[in-house]
């Protein structure tokens, strides 16, 4: 059996499975189908400074190998979430890391200097990549400046492990990712969802209601595992990648081209014990190819 | 309630019409306990163009013979594939989900199950419950023709049915807000199922009437158990999801123009 821990800079996984913001709650919801601790890292729903009702209905679209998805990060606020949710959560013995979006600068600061103070929240995970919420969000990750403006401001406050999630919704996302390298941020997730669109010929209308949305599922895989490579070439820090697994096959490409840990995101809504699937199917593949740790699979595609 | 993922056998599969079939599932475990008004999210097999699970009603449960009963209506590719299944064969589903439809306090209150189309599916499982209670049952279900009027006999087993059809080809011509009985009877709690305008329409008659109403919202969902956002209705508390808070919902609740 291969040694499955490995570190994301000061963050130590059991393993290198963990769950994208967005499509896990906050693991409570899947408790009755799974013991979640045995999940490498549970990344929570997508929180702002304060309480937002998201997008109105409908907000999903089913497309060919994936969906669309016009949430608009509805959650309760960064408050609600320190008082009601944390205490719930705490205890779980796998890193719980909050995903956190804003609509300004000051947003992003003030959520990340409240959650700093949580015993058992050891990283947070900057959003600069939602489609789906006009002011903001993606806006600051499409390009350079403002993407190394808003994680300069966050480091300045927060001390602890620092995520960035990068959008795919862009020409050269190496150029994101080294910029947000040079203002402190210790690894890069990527990617989050590709903007796209689904419409009802025979209403003549968009299905969302939004009209755009966020691509997710294995439709993007392709395009998620290229932009993977290109990144662990670009950086020094650590990458995690996302887009489109379904299986552990899927999860150990992503590996190979770079990621030293993986998120599992939509494929949850299909199969909710699907991340506990991924973490036996990579044990499998190490014994199989005889590798002692799965730290020795990270990189190794042989070109 | 405990949510599992259970592979429920297919131990009959009845073709109704091309666009409906019966299924009729079954475990060599005992069926976990379910309420009436929930739901299942099955994972659809074969079917190149369905990503999803599908959220399918829970249109009866018989513990003693441990069978649990869905009505799958054709509407796409997954439907189909779910609807062809054969005999023998398992469906993976996610079970029990949601909320349920609430009891009366007094059992002396006039109860009407409203439903249309497909959405007489829960239907059946509320009005045994409410029977076993000791309810007497009123049935009003409407279908665009005979065709689409599903499972009669089942309903009348358990209660008063009362049928409309759009074409007239059975029961009174008309939709279900137009059969006469509404205008015959009081009723103090009224549950619906269907189509959103007639449900809206059937919100209207009981808020008119000063019944107690609850609806079966069926917005489309990804995750199915609170964790996507997906398929949320907006209520006085904001957008909440349909999947956990609801599907059934109290009229009053729900911020509809009716």
């Amino acid at each position: 059996m291969g040694n499955l821990n490995i570190n994301i800079g000061k963050l130590q996984l059991k393993n290198p499975v963990m769950t994208a913001s967005g499509t896990f709650g906050y693991g409570t919801e899947y408790s009755d189908f799974m013991d979640i601790s045995r999940i490498g890292g549970i990344f929570v729903k997508g929180t702002t400074i304060r309480e937002r009702q998201g997008n109105p209905y409908p907000r999903m679209a089913e497309t060919p190998s994936g969906m669309l998805n016009a949430v608009g990060l509805q959650n309760k606020g960064v408050d609600y979430f320190i008082n009601h949710i944390y205490p719930e959560i705490k205890h779980i013995d796998t890193n719980i890391i909050v995903n956190v979006s804003g609509s300004t600068i000051e947003d992003y600061i003030e959520t990340a200097e409240k959650l700093n103070y949580l015993e058992n929240i050891p990283a947070i995970e900057l959003n600069i990549s939602c489609p789906n919420v006009k002011e903001g969000g993606m806006a600051f990750g499409t390009t350079c400046l403002s993407a190394a403006q808003v994680v300069k401001e966050v480091r300045r406050v927060y001390k602890n492990e620092l995520i960035v999630k990068l959008s795919p919704n862009v020409t050269d996302i190496s150029e994101i990712a080294l910029a947000v390298e040079a203002e402190g941020a210790d690894s890069v997730s990527l990617i989050n969802t590709l903007l796209g669109m689904a419409i009802n010929a025979e209403k003549r209308k968009p299905i969302l209601s939004t009209i755009t949305g966020g691509l997710s599922g294995p439709a993007v895989k392709p395009i998620a595992l290229r932009m993977v490579w290109q990144v662990a070439q670009a950086v020094k820090i650590p990458v995690i990648g996302l887009g489109g697994i379904m299986n552990a096959a899927d999860a150990i490409e992503f590996m190979l081209a770079g990621a030293t840990a993986i998120q599992i995101g939509t494929a949850n809504f299909i199969d909710p014990t699907v991340s506990i699937k991924v973490i036996e199917g990579i044990n499998d593949y190490l014994d199989r190819h005889g590798f002692q740790s799965v730290r020795d699979i990270v990189g190794a595609l042989e070109v | 309630m405990k949510k599992y993922m259970l592979d429920l056998i297919i131990k009959e599969n009845k073709q109704l019409s091309d666009q409906y079939s019966l299924l009729i599932l079954t475990s060599p475990e005992k069926l976990p306990e379910i309420l009436p008004g929930q739901f299942a999210e099955v994972r659809v097999d074969g079917s190149a163009t369905t990503f999803l699970r599908r959220p399918i009603s829970i249109h009866y449960v018989d513990y003693e013979l441990n069978e649990l009963w869905l009505l799958i209506q054709v509407v796409g590719d997954g439907t189909k594939k779910m609807a062809e299944i054969e005999e023998g064969k398992s469906l993976n589903m996610l079970i029990p989900l949601g909320n349920s439809f609430s009891t009366p306090s007094n059992i002396d209150s006039k109860v009407l199950l409203v439903g249309g189309g497909c959405g007489v599916a829960p239907l059946l499982y509320l009005g045994a419950h409410l029977k076993k209670i000791g309810f007497e049952v009123n049935f009003l279900l409407g279908a665009r023709s005979k065709a689409d009027l599903l499972q009669l006999c089942e309903y009348e087993r358990l209660g008063n049915v009362f049928t409309t059809t759009e074409d007239g080809s059975y029961g009174e011509h008309g939709f279900v807000t137009q059969h006469s009985v509404l205008n015959s009877s009081n009723f103090d709690y009224i549950y619906t199922c269907g189509p959103t305008p007639m449900m809206k329409a059937v919100a209207n008659y009981a808020l008119k009437t000063s019944a107690n109403c609850e609806v079966s919202l069926e917005n489309t969902m990804a995750c199915g158990i609170g964790a996507c956002l997906c398929c949320v209705t907006d209520t006085i508390e904001g957008h909440v999801c349909v999947c956990t808070e609801g599907p059934v919902f109290n009229i009053t609740k729900l911020k509809w123009e009716i």
